[in-house]
């Protein structure tokens, strides 16, 4: 039996953010860590490398996703969002808005993962109830907040998204 | 906590697979979902010298209603299942058990075939599984076979899979006529994985008489356990909150429950009775409105 070839290197090339970026990766680097030092992006956090706490937590094909559970070489000619994605040409999305307005955040550490969970649930929830944003939360660990913050700060951007859809201003803005 | 080297390989056919695993048998494991293996694999508990990616492998990722059963191709996504217009439409105890497994970033990568092969006790949908009845299909060297839940799962993350096997579809019976189903569980938080569970199917004759009860506990034994004898007692009778809490009770002595770190092998029990209970109401409600 052929002994196995652990340490070769492959080529992979992804869009981050919309950019094509491309990496030269062994087959067990992770894809945070791909995301955090090949490619410079550090707003995506590693907090318990088993997928349990969410601060990794990316959109990969428009699924948000734990990106310490997934080796780099998987995300080949995917697409991939980060919370760097998420500002508008130098304006705050809604729910960085949001978070900024209803204190959402206290160290941060939890946040971009909060914030990539909570914008892939809004985009496919646009009007959620409370339990609803509630459970959605439940997927990324805050030792700060105690989630009050998260939860209406989810909330007023679940409004703030509503109301730009309609093309009114919001009353939460 | 970063994983050891290995070596990959990223079929794209169940063949191919299956060719793979009979190359690297005991220094390979597969890599579905991630959501489990991976963890296990950062902190270096497991340490597979090749991992082979069957992600690619698109022949397995569907959902179709087949000869009276859901049919699910091993590598299809737990949302997908989640969201299909089938399981809404004819088996929602299906939908109901993932909502409660894990969290959407887990079920968007997370497999079923991988939750169904890990075969972890305190895992939801093997107990629906056993209480809908089914069968598994598997692949090897020598052809597919199938295998039924009772006989695959065999103790804690450990079922009949040979070395050179793999899961390639798991089979859901399709509950027959009025039916409801209902899964109850106790976790610490949302998401976590059962301390005891408890998927129940019920199908009632055109008289409001059971004509089939389906009961399957997590986190009582070391597999998922099917009541068989709460069953057998429940089949051809009225429904009633006497004939319940008896079942509940049987369900409750099939249970084998380990104590730990969360609950007590004497809660566990209770609460298989407790559950099964609330399980049965909720059905019948479901099946009769």
């Amino acid at each position: 039996m052929q002994q196995p070839v652990r340490r070769k290197k492959q080529a992979i090339t992804l869009r981050v953010n919309g950019v094509e970026r491309d990496g030269l990766v062994e087959p067990r680097r992770l894809l945070c860590d791909f995301i955090r030092e090949d490619l410079g992006l550090t707003g995506t956090h590693v907090g318990c490398e088993h997928g349990i706490c969410g601060a990794c937590t990316v959109l990969v094909n428009g699924a948000a996703v734990r990106s310490c559970l997934l080796f780099a070489i998987q995300a080949d000619g995917c697409e991939i969002m980060t919370v760097e994605g998420l500002a508008r040409g130098g304006e705050l999305h809604p729910l960085q808005e949001a978070f900024w307005e209803n204190h959402g955040l206290q160290c941060g550490f939890c946040t971009p993962g909060v914030l990539m969970a909570a914008y892939e649930f809004l985009r496919d929830n646009p009007n959620p109830t409370e339990r609803e944003v509630r459970e959605n939360a439940a997927g990324n660990l805050c030792r700060c907040t105690g989630y009050h913050g998260i939860i209406q700060s989810v909330l007023a951007a679940a409004e703030k998204l509503r109301a730009e859809r309609e093309g009114q201003p919001s009353a939460a803005s | 906590m970063k994983p050891a080297a290995f070596e990959y390989f990223a079929p794209t056919s169940t063949a191919e697979a299956v060719r793979l695993l009979g190359e690297y048998a005991d220094d390979a494991k597969i890599l579905a979902g991630g959501q489990s293996l991976v963890p296990l694999m950062n902190m270096r508990l497991a340490k597979p010298a090749v991992l082979i990616d069957v992600n690619p492998v698109a022949e397995l990722d569907y959902i179709r209603l087949d000869d009276g059963h859901l049919a699910v191709g091993a590598i299809t996504r737990q949302r997908a299942l989640e969201r299909a217009a089938e399981v809404a439409a004819r088996v929602p105890l299906i939908r109901e058990t993932l909502l409660l497994l894990g969290h959407a970033q887990i079920r968007n990568r997370g497999t079923i075939g991988g939750n169904v092969a890990h075969a972890d006790p305190a895992s939801e949908l093997p107990a629906t599984l056993v209480a809908l009845g089914g069968e598994l299909k598997l692949a090897g060297p020598s052809g597919e076979r199938i295998v039924r839940p009772e006989d695959f799962y065999l103790t804690f993350l450990t079922t009949t899979l040979e070395p050179a096997e793999m899961l390639v579809e798991t089979r859901f019976r399709l509950p027959q006529g009025r039916h409801g189903g209902a899964f109850e569980e106790i976790s610490r938080r949302h998401g976590d994985y059962a301390i005891v569970g408890v998927g129940v199917q019920l199908e009632l004759a055109d008289d409001g008489s059971i004509a089939r009860a389906g009961i399957g506990m997590c986190g009582a034994g070391a597999t998922p356990i099917k009541a068989t004898e709460a069953e057998d007692l429940l089949r051809g009778q009225r429904p009633s909150e006497a004939l319940f809490a008896e079942a509940a009770v049987k369900a409750s002595e099939q249970a084998d429950p380990e104590a730990d770190i969360h609950a007590t092998a004497d809660y566990r029990r209770d609460m298989v009775r407790v559950l099964t209970a609330r399980g049965l109401r909720k059905a019948l409600a479901r099946a009769n409105g």
